[in-house]
């Protein structure tokens, strides 16, 4: 189906998410939407796909105007959208997610809908147990769910945002390889909304780029990664300087020190990071990494050797302790250990800042707005922590931290993160590091680990192997290095 | 089987019958997302103005009526309260409790101990001369059939109808529902406004039936918490709803042939406060777990047929407000 899009605008009050947007898809193609967060996307989706009406403009489909105020609506149009998190209802089975929504009579035949829920599935190669509660479901399968729904309600324009995220590769595959077959045969227009750059070179045949709830470009696909960042940012992002500092001085130093885990055990095992420098920690998870990165800050505490922060001997000592001699920490459970839902932006700042009985409201409120505006946190300091998206709230973990610790101990710092304010954490943490500070930081993106680090140490089953120059490794040997053990284990 | 026995399997079902229409009422209100707390108020507030309508009209049937629409009205009230004014529905419920039992008290005070009318015996042809069963369960006034009714239709629609998705959805995903076309708010006004009526009709069912006439304090004191703990007790399934009623109803009658009988001595506090501990027994037994691992040494064919039935997981947004766009 040709969709066109004319002069849409939309406010939230003084924001202006979409300001006159106009594009065109042709049937039968795959478009990808992108932009950073907050570029209008979203609400571009949304308005395309009935959740929310526009301020103003027109939605052509097949040379129709359409108008229509819900989701209903827009899917009785033809346009269906996939939720990041899939729109269904965990209780049900799979065949009753199916049939809720459909045209039905009062009594629906369980048979009939079964045939047409196997047939779609089998068509596009997935996997569906009827009688399965959606509960016991991937969320994989619930989006292939929530596809072959869309299909048998007659969509022939598909929206999908962030599908990529929390499915397996396998899936990816199979998702990709249904969106293909669905555009070529049937004439489906297919909407992508993704950060993961490489999933849009491999699937889309065009991209559009919002910024500031502005249309900024087009591009036609193939087209390289190069091209599509300095299309989304306006200039190349520069690779970060990966000269170190000469510096001697060694901020922490593990000697000998064995670490007990729930799965592993990492025995005698030394490391000394100097000032300035970044230290990545590769490993698939449970491997051994994450204990020598709590050990660090003193979460984990080593049944054996010392750990000492610069002259400090901190063996055995506390969290708190650590935290005094100069050692910050950010945990990859932003939610979960970072931060507190249910306390403002205010509030955090004042736990981290305040040292009296009684809070200074004035003045936490005034560093507040200094630290937002610093690093450029959306938000205000009277929001919920959790209502910040993912790149808001890591900024602001990142405000909280002191501005010179010798040490940052960081797990997974750009989890769940987009492009833009990935770069933007690194930016700041190449700062600290510039100043003095030692960054030891965990990822599972062997991209970060490799352009980031000085020296990676790889984790697998306890067992640690230093790669002592990152300049000279590449991801084919990281991801061997982090395999190549796992092969040899699995062999054994 | 024994006369006597049968005699008493028999009461069991009658005076389980309100619980049981009360029950499924809150079943449904519950599904849809909505807690309507106040039933132990609005039995007895539907009890009395059942029982004077039908006493100032000589008619049982606009009795029936007159209790529906009460039971209503306190629904519309949580509804309102709930949905439109943003309040907290349990803080609603509690209050309501206590306002709807005060002002049946207030209200039916010229009514107590009157005889009056009540619902005419109809046993069923051919079914009551079932030899046991018969006797057991078709052998009762009117309300007693409809509540067999009720418990079908109600597991009928719930699971195999298009009504029922929605209802269900309403309650367990109410953006989902809204996204698949459903109007989430009006759909729950009706479910509410439905599982109330049938509150106001339990209440008529202990006023004009099972315990007639109007008396403070009102017997069926107490029964509208009951009633709520079966419903959670029943993992809101209709069929699971009606075994907790029966349940209780028969522990009732049990501890009540122990008083009587001379050869048992057990103080008569202790007595009457049985059924309530096993009921608290089995609600703890339901919610631990315990369930889950009865299941886990069952048979996995068996394990499938049972899960639906056993699964005691309340509607995911029960209680919570939904707001579209």
């Amino acid at each position: 189906m040709k969709i066109e899009l004319r002069h849409i605008h939309k406010r939230f009050g003084t924001v202006h998410a979409n300001n006159d947007i106009s594009m065109t898809v042709d049937a039968g193609k795959i478009v990808a939407v992108l932009g950073e967060n907050g570029a209008g996307k979203s609400t571009l989706m949304k308005i395309l796909s009935g959740y929310q009406p526009a301020d103003s403009g027109e939605i052509v489909l097949d040379a129709q105007l359409a108008s229509y105020h819900t989701p209903q609506g827009a899917i009785a149009a033809g346009i269906g959208m996939l939720q990041q998190d899939p729109l269904d209802i965990p209780a049900f089975t799979v065949l009753e997610n199916f049939v809720y929504g459909q045209k039905t009579g009062f009594l629906y035949s369980p048979r009939k809908w079964r045939e047409r829920l196997k047939s779609i599935s089998a068509r596009l190669g997935f996997e569906l147990d009827p009688d399965q509660p959606i509960a016991n479901l991937s969320i994989g399968q619930r989006q292939q769910l929530e596809i072959v729904r869309l299909l048998s309600m007659g969509v022939r324009t598909l929206i999908l945002d962030e599908p990529t995220t929390g499915i397996s590769a396998e899936q990816k595959l199979i998702l990709f390889e249904a969106l293909r077959e669905l555009a070529r045969n049937d004439g489906m227009s297919v909407l992508l909304v993704s950060h993961k750059l490489e999933d849009v070179i491999a699937l889309c045949d065009s991209v559009v780029v919002l910024r500031g709830g502005r249309l900024v470009g087009t591009l036609q696909l193939p087209a390289t990664m190069d091209q599509l960042v300095r299309l989304m940012f306006g200039q190349e992002l520069a690779p970060p300087a990966h000269e170190c500092l000469v510096n001697p001085k060694t901020a922490i130093a593990l000697d000998n020190v064995t670490l007990r885990g729930k799965r592993v055990t990492v025995q005698n095992f030394s490391m000394k990071i100097r000032a300035c420098e970044v230290i990545g920690l590769a490993g698939l998870e449970e491997s051994g990494q994450e204990l020598i990165l709590r050990a660090c800050v003193g979460l984990v505490k080593p049944t054996h050797g010392h750990i000492a922060l610069g002259e400090t001997n901190l063996t055995g000592k506390s969290y708190r302790e650590f935290l005094a001699a100069g050692v910050a920490f950010g945990a990859a459970g932003r939610l979960e250990e970072g931060l507190i839902a249910g306390l403002t932006l205010t509030e955090h700042i004042a736990l981290a800042t305040e040292n009296q009985s009684l809070v200074d409201w004035t003045r936490a409120k005034m560093l507040t707005d200094q630290k937002l505006k610093q690093y450029n946190v959306r938000g205000r300091p009277e929001s919920m922590i959790e209502q910040l998206s993912g790149g808001n709230q890591q900024r602001l973990l990142m405000a909280l931290m002191p501005e010179q610790p010798v040490l940052m101990a960081l797990e997974q710092p750009t989890r769940g993160l987009d492009v833009d304010s990935s770069h933007w954490i690194w930016q700041q943490l190449l700062e600290r590091r510039e100043r003095g500070t030692a960054i030891l930081f965990s990822s599972p993106d062997l991209d970060e680990l490799v352009t980031y680090s000085d020296r990676i140490f790889v984790a697998y089953a306890g067992h640690i192997v230093e790669i002592s120059d990152a300049r000279q490794t590449n991801i084919d040997e990281l991801g061997r290095l982090i395999g190549g053990h796992f092969e040899k284990a699995s062999g054994s | 089987m024994d006369e006597s026995l049968i005699n008493i399997l028999n009461s069991v079902v009658a005076n389980a019958t309100p619980l049981v229409i009360a029950g499924i009422g809150e079943t449904i209100t519950e599904r849809a997302g909505v807690t309507n707390l106040s039933l132990d108020g609005s039995l007895a507030l539907a009890a009395m103005i059942g029982f004077v309508a039908a006493l100032t009209t000589g008619s049982v049937a606009l009795g029936l009526i007159a209790a529906m629409i009460a039971g209503a009205v306190v629904a519309l009230i949580v509804a309102l309260a709930g949905i439109e004014l943003r309040q907290d529905q349990v803080a609603v419920g509690f209050v309501l409790t206590l306002l709807t039992a005060d002002l049946a008290q207030f209200l039916g005070q010229d009514y107590t101990r009157i005889p009056g009318p009540t619902l005419p015996y109809v046993p069923i042809p051919v079914l009551k001369d079932i030899p046991v069963v018969g006797e057991i369960f078709f052998n009762h006034e009117p309300l007693v059939y409809f509540s067999y009714f009720l418990i079908f239709v109600t597991w009928y629609v719930l699971f195999h109808t298009r009504t029922g998705l929605s209802l269900r959805a309403i309650g367990e995903r109410p953006a989902a529902a809204f996204a698949r076309g459903t109007n989430v708010n009006r759909q729950r006004y009706l479910y509410t406004l439905i599982g109330g009526a049938l509150v106001g009709l339990a209440g008529a069912a202990y006023s004009l039936a099972v315990k007639p006439g109007w008396s403070t304090p009102p017997v069926m004191r107490g029964d509208g918490w009951i009633a709520l703990a079966i419903v959670i007790f029943g993992g809101w399934h209709p069929f699971r709803v009606v075994l907790g009623a029966y349940l209780f109803a028969g522990l009732r009658s049990l501890s009540s042939a122990i008083q009587r009988s001379p050869d048992i001595q057990i103080p008569l506090v202790l007595l009457n406060g049985l059924p309530w501990l096993l009921m608290i027994i089995t609600l703890v037994l339901v919610s631990s777990g315990a369930i889950e691992r009865l299941l886990q040494i069952m048979p996995r064919p068996l394990q499938k047929a049972m899960r639906g039935v056993l699964r005691s997981d309340p509607p995911a947004a029960l209680g919570t407000r939904f707001d579209e766009g």
